[in-house]
């Protein structure tokens, strides 16, 4: 019969300590709280002693807000429009380094990268871009922190290119990597919104380094960093990739 | 003959409770990570303490926010929902005139105000309670613009786009903050408030 682990005597200075300890008011001060915390946890479902399950627990909400908007994402609605003088002067730069560091990329040598459900997987050069049918729009741009700007892009619009390229337009998401090591993903329904477009130019100029060149996703009906500039390669999938962003915890779907 | 007594005791039902209780987690959680929302780029020229604020960073702030507004709108649903079902909005706040209002406020301003029987809202009570609903329907509706600005056209345009729902949304909430600490300063003079939203009576 092993049934006593601890030596008596041992057994004993553990519980007088144990009492001590309770005795001492900010001991039973934190029992309090985790009494409290523990009817939170009831009522949340999730272990709140544990930090990092509350970081699941808001994930998971993230992911619920996710199919919310696509829920909400009408294919057909689009972002309200504005006369050329409300463009913003300057256009704010917002990345996640300093102006001073912008890549500066080459854009003769620069090839645009497929890969995923697509067809025809041919590099893309940037001459080749600029052959194809143009659109341009003046819209806001909003950023996740709250400050908005309104701006003129212009170039082709995603769903032609899409359509070009063979990609299968059942598969969920397209993602995007980036010269600068940005990398994002979105919704197969944002990607052929009429007003995505991916833009070759500011403002009527050729698309300058700090805002993207050679070549950036525009998408008013989506958040800023949602916006991946310097794109180097396209794939379209059916596996949820999240971003640079997003995996620090902004919300996936980022639309507006 | 216990039960009977008890049930005429009642000040506020427990569904009342509940949702009131619920109502403040999600007020605190919505406000302070609004908070920190807000310092990632204030449009007035100051920052709130941050301090004060939750979530960490801006990513964790919209987090706690994108959450607790399931909470705020679920429950808010709820208990307008019981509310107008039972008659109790129509019983409890009306009816009410800017007079009565005005008479109420002096008289509690004089210290004068009877809390004779606390089921009967006096009508500063019945006028702040309901600017407090409605506040908190202009801070869902100014938030969901700012949330799905495209998605929701009108709402967007009736607020005066998406800019000025920033602002309205930020009103809406220094509203309810000044409505919380004065309810807090009421509750601290009257503290058998307080055990009747805990207890019931």
């Amino acid at each position: 019969m092993k049934k006593t682990i601890i030596v008596q005597e041992q057994g004993q200075a553990m519980l007088a300590d144990a009492l001590r300890k309770i005795k001492e008011p900010s001991r039973r001060q934190f029992l309090q709280r985790s009494l409290t915390l523990g009817g939170l946890a009831l009522l949340t479902g999730c272990d709140v002693s544990d930090e990092s399950s509350i970081e699941a627990g808001l994930n998971k909400v993230s992911r619920f807000n996710d199919k919310v908007q696509g829920l909400l994402f009408d294919p057909n609605r689009l972002a309200p429009t504005y006369p050329d003088s409300m463009i913003a002067k300057p256009f704010p730069f917002n990345a996640f380094y300093g102006e001073d560091e912008v890549k500066q990329i080459d854009g003769d040598s620069w090839r645009l990268e497929l890969s995923g459900l697509v067809t025809r997987r041919t590099p893309w050069s940037l001459a080749q871009l600029r052959a194809l049918p143009q659109e341009s729009q003046v819209t806001r741009h909003i950023c996740v922190e709250g400050w908005s700007a309104i701006g003129k892009w212009g170039g082709v619009p995603f769903a032609h290119f899409l359509n070009l390229i063979g990609a299968d337009k059942t598969a969920k998401y397209v993602g995007f990597k980036c010269d600068d090591d940005y990398f994002t993903s979105i919704d197969m329904a944002t990607a052929l919104h009429p007003q995505t477009i991916m833009a070759l130019t500011y403002d009527g100029q050729e698309l300058p380094p700090k805002y993207g060149y050679p070549m950036k996703l525009r998408m008013p009906t989506k958040l800023g960093y949602k916006n991946p500039k310097h794109i180097r390669a396209i794939y379209v999938s059916n596996t949820y990739t999240a971003g640079y962003w997003e995996d620090q915890g902004y919300n996936w779907f980022g639309g507006s | 003959m216990r039960s009977p007594s008890l049930k005429t005791d009642i000040i506020h039902p427990a569904w009342l409770r509940l949702t009131h209780w619920l109502n403040a987690v999600a007020v605190v959680v919505l406000a302070t990570s609004g908070w920190r929302i807000y310092n990632a780029s204030p449009f007035f020229p100051f920052s709130l303490p941050s301090g004060l604020t939750l979530g960490g960073w801006l990513g964790g702030a919209l987090q706690w926010h994108f959450a607790a507004m399931w909470l705020l709108l679920a429950n808010g649903l709820l208990y307008l929902g019981i509310n107008i079902a039972t008659g109790r909005l129509r019983r409890q706040f009306f009816p009410l005139s800017p007079r009565a209002i005005l008479n109420d406020l002096l008289a509690a301003l004089k210290g004068k105000l009877a809390h004779a029987d606390p089921r009967h809202y006096n009508m500063v009570q019945r006028a702040a309670y309901l600017f407090v609903m409605l506040d908190c329907i202009v801070l869902v509706m100014s938030g969901l613009v700012l949330w799905k600005s495209v998605q929701f056209p009108i709402l967007r345009e009736l607020l005066g786009g998406y800019d000025s729902a920033r602002r309205v949304h930020f009103i809406a909430m220094a509203g309810l903050v000044g409505f919380v600490g004065i309810h807090l300063v009421m509750v601290a003079l009257v503290p058998k408030t307080l055990i009747a939203m805990l207890r019931g009576r």
